[in-house]
């Protein structure tokens, strides 16, 4: 498994490398000036100058390399320095967002965590509510509950998060009052109250991300369980004269968790990518949110960075989901 | 060779196993496949009841019903006292230890992501209280039984070969000291050599632990290997039971002719002067079996009353059962069963009758 883990980690490095060219000149080739939003009564001499002072037109070749020296070797020694407060990385120049003028890693580092607590729990409360969902329409397969559940991963499925979420807000923010319709990143959480503020805040975006979430994964359970349902192994395990709990908990819900504990870690990426629309929906000012707007800014360097983050964060957990599908499944050995 | 003393274990009345179709917008209840129709037979401790029939006659439904994998239609099936069709689910489980089965295909029947030692030990955990000294030494015991190496007890089902899996099979089977074990084709999946070893092994542990069998087959030398008394399906029902030596020598039932004519002769000689038997036409659908007699529609010998007239399985000579109308008992028998077919149960009551 080791042996497997480091082959993959290398082979990994020309994939991210592939892929970090196509993003640059996939953005490079794109329409579009990072001067567009400068008021036009600003002389042409000094656009040029402007654009000659962030290095947009430099060799793209040189800047390709560069960005890569930047991603790689100079905003991570930043990071070092900054989380314990060392000087390795000196004053060597920064990778900087073309529109705030502010190093990208910082501003993205400030984006995180609110995109990981709302995000995130989302995607915990789905895993937590389709579990058992999922494993229950399958085990009473067509029955009432089946049905509901059914058309409620329906509704998830195909009503799309722009509109469940101005629904919860018209409904619990303007007619009832009881959620904040905006979520205020400036709220610290320092005691009880504050807390409780946070929890109030989060709560409608969680939900509507939630059965988001939830929709897709209980289906991905419940076909799984059905599929391990009808298996012999399973009339052995009855023929034993194991109790169904045991059966059904042991026997069939093991082995219907190893596709599903893929999809859930297949989709761990996505949380960091940010859920664009629904963070615009509740102005959160999370990733989603920052790369949306750097696209409309034509603001590169963010706009690369934040894409590539992505692309090594799905790369790694295609991997962790290999190696998944490897301890959960004696059959799969890689070495 | 039957002694007349010996005590019924599996007694089988009438079994009925349908498997409702539903069809149409609303998915209404619009029809049954009868997999098993009426069939009653019984099987007597420590000995081998063969049972062969075509595919898809409803042999391994049988087999599955008897221990209530299913749920049944309808009948009764007395299993050492206990009627396991009425069985409420937790005396069902307690009554588990009692009646084991050995599946079919050795792979899919074992859990893929339990050790070897998980499988057999599980039945321990959930119906007895061992330690785990007294349960890794059952296992090994287990093990020992069906010729497993001891070493391999944390191994997987897939590190093993078809024979070993089955001898698996056999093992966890076996764990609970079961009295009726029904054997579900367990050599169908299994290449001859190893064919010979299972059965072999099966009839070992017949002979040491004193094991009675349900033994469902396609395979008619291997039932005529193993089997006592052999019982052939046709279409839910069974067209005929008798004695195997009698059987394989003189078959009285015109399915059981045609599907025994069909068993190869090792001998070349005489194999050059077998006469097959080929039926005309495909078996009907047990969703809708013919009215009559349900061997109408191909049977060589068909005659009007077929058509209208299902014949019941009776004595036609001693411990000699058929279901057919013109296989009638043979009056000028000595012994054997007396009395006109009116009066003589649809059912195999009497042995010594």
């Amino acid at each position: 498994m080791l042996t497997f883990t480091i082959r993959r980690l290398l082979l990994a490095i020309p994939t991210l490398l592939f892929i970090s060219l196509i993003i640059f000149l996939l953005l490079d080739m794109a329409p579009g000036s990072p001067m567009s939003q400068i008021p036009l009564t600003v002389p042409l001499e000094v656009r040029l100058k402007m654009i000659e002072a962030l290095g947009a037109n430099d060799p793209i070749f040189f800047r390709y390399i560069n960005w890569l020296h930047k991603f790689f070797v100079i905003e991570p020694l930043h990071v070092f320095d900054g989380l314990f407060g060392t000087t390795f990385a000196g004053d060597s120049l920064r990778e900087l967002s073309w529109q705030s003028r502010s190093p990208v890693a910082d501003v993205i580092a400030q984006r995180i965590p609110q995109t990981l607590t709302v995000i995130g729990m989302s995607y915990l409360l789905g895993i937590l509510i389709a579990l058992p969902i999922g494993i229950y329409s399958a085990y009473r397969q067509y029955s009432w509950f089946d049905q509901l559940g059914t058309f409620i991963s329906m509704i998830g499925f195909s009503v799309p998060t722009f509109f469940t979420g101005v629904l919860l807000i018209v409904v619990f923010s303007v007619k009832l009052h009881w959620f904040p319709s905006i979520y205020d990143t400036t709220l610290k959480v320092t005691d009880w109250a504050s807390f409780g503020k946070q929890v109030k805040q989060m709560t409608m975006p969680v939900a509507v991300l939630g059965l988001y979430n939830a929709a897709q994964i209980s289906r991905y359970m419940r076909s799984s369980m059905l599929e391990n349902l009808t298996q012999d192994y399973v009339r052995t395990a009855r023929a034993k004269g194991l109790s169904e709990r045991v059966v059904v908990l042991k026997h069939v819900l093991r082995n219907s968790l190893i596709p599903v504990v893929t999809v859930i870690a297949l989709g761990i990426p996505t949380i960091f990518g940010g859920a664009i629309i629904t963070e615009q929906v509740f102005k959160v000012n999370g990733l989603g949110q920052l790369l949306i707007t750097a696209i409309y800014a034509n603001d590169l360097p963010m706009v690369q960075t934040l894409t590539f983050i992505f692309a090594v964060l799905i790369v790694l957990f295609n991997l962790v989901a290999d190696i998944l599908y490897g301890i959960l499944d004696p059959r799969i050995r890689y070495d | 060779m039957l002694d007349a003393g010996r005590r019924k274990l599996v007694e089988v009345r009438d079994l009925k196993m349908y498997f409702p179709i539903y069809s149409g917008l609303l998915r209404r209840h619009t029809g049954d496949v009868k997999a098993v129709d009426g069939v009653s037979f019984d099987i007597f401790e420590g000995e081998t009841l063969g049972l062969v029939g075509e595919s898809g006659c409803g042999k391994s439904t049988v087999g599955r019903a008897l221990l209530r994998l299913y749920e049944l239609t309808g009948g009764s099936v007395v299993i050492d006292g206990d009627d396991v069709a009425k069985l409420s689910p937790e005396a069902l489980r307690q009554k588990r230890p009692t009646m084991q089965m050995v599946f079919q295909d050795p792979q899919a029947s074992l859990n893929p992501r339990m050790t070897l030692a998980g499988i057999i030990g599980e039945p321990l955990d959930e119906h007895t209280s061992l330690t785990a000294p007294e349960k890794l030494a059952r296992i090994y015991q287990l093990m020992d039984q069906v010729g497993l190496n001891r070493n391999f007890a944390n191994r997987y089902p897939h590190e093993f070969s078809g024979g070993q899996r089955q001898r698996i099979g056999i093992a966890r089977a076996l764990a609970l000291n079961p009295k009726f074990i029904v054997c579900d084709e367990p050599i169908a999946a299994l290449d001859v050599s190893i064919q010979a070893q299972v059965v072999n092994l099966l009839e070992e542990l017949q002979d040491r632990l004193g094991l009675t069998y349900l033994f469902i087959s396609h395979d008619l030398s291997m039932v005529r290997h193993i089997a006592d008394r052999v019982a052939v399906m046709y279409l839910g029902q069974i067209a005929e039971l008798s004695p195997r030596d009698e059987l394989y020598a003189q078959p009285l039932h015109p399915y059981a002719i045609a599907l025994l004519s069909a068993v190869p002769e090792p001998d070349p000689s005489r194999e050059g002067a077998r006469q097959r038997i080929i039926l005309q036409g495909d078996v009907p659908s047990p969703a809708n079996p013919p009215k009559g007699c349900n061997f109408s529609t191909r049977c060589p010998q068909v005659q009007a009353i077929c058509h209208r007239l299902q014949p019941d399985l009776i004595e036609v000579a001693p411990l000699r059962f058929v279901a057919c109308h013109f296989v009638q008992p043979q009056q000028a028998q000595p012994a054997g069963s007396t009395g006109g077919t009116e009066a003589t149960e649809p059912t195999q009551q009497g042995v010594n009758a």
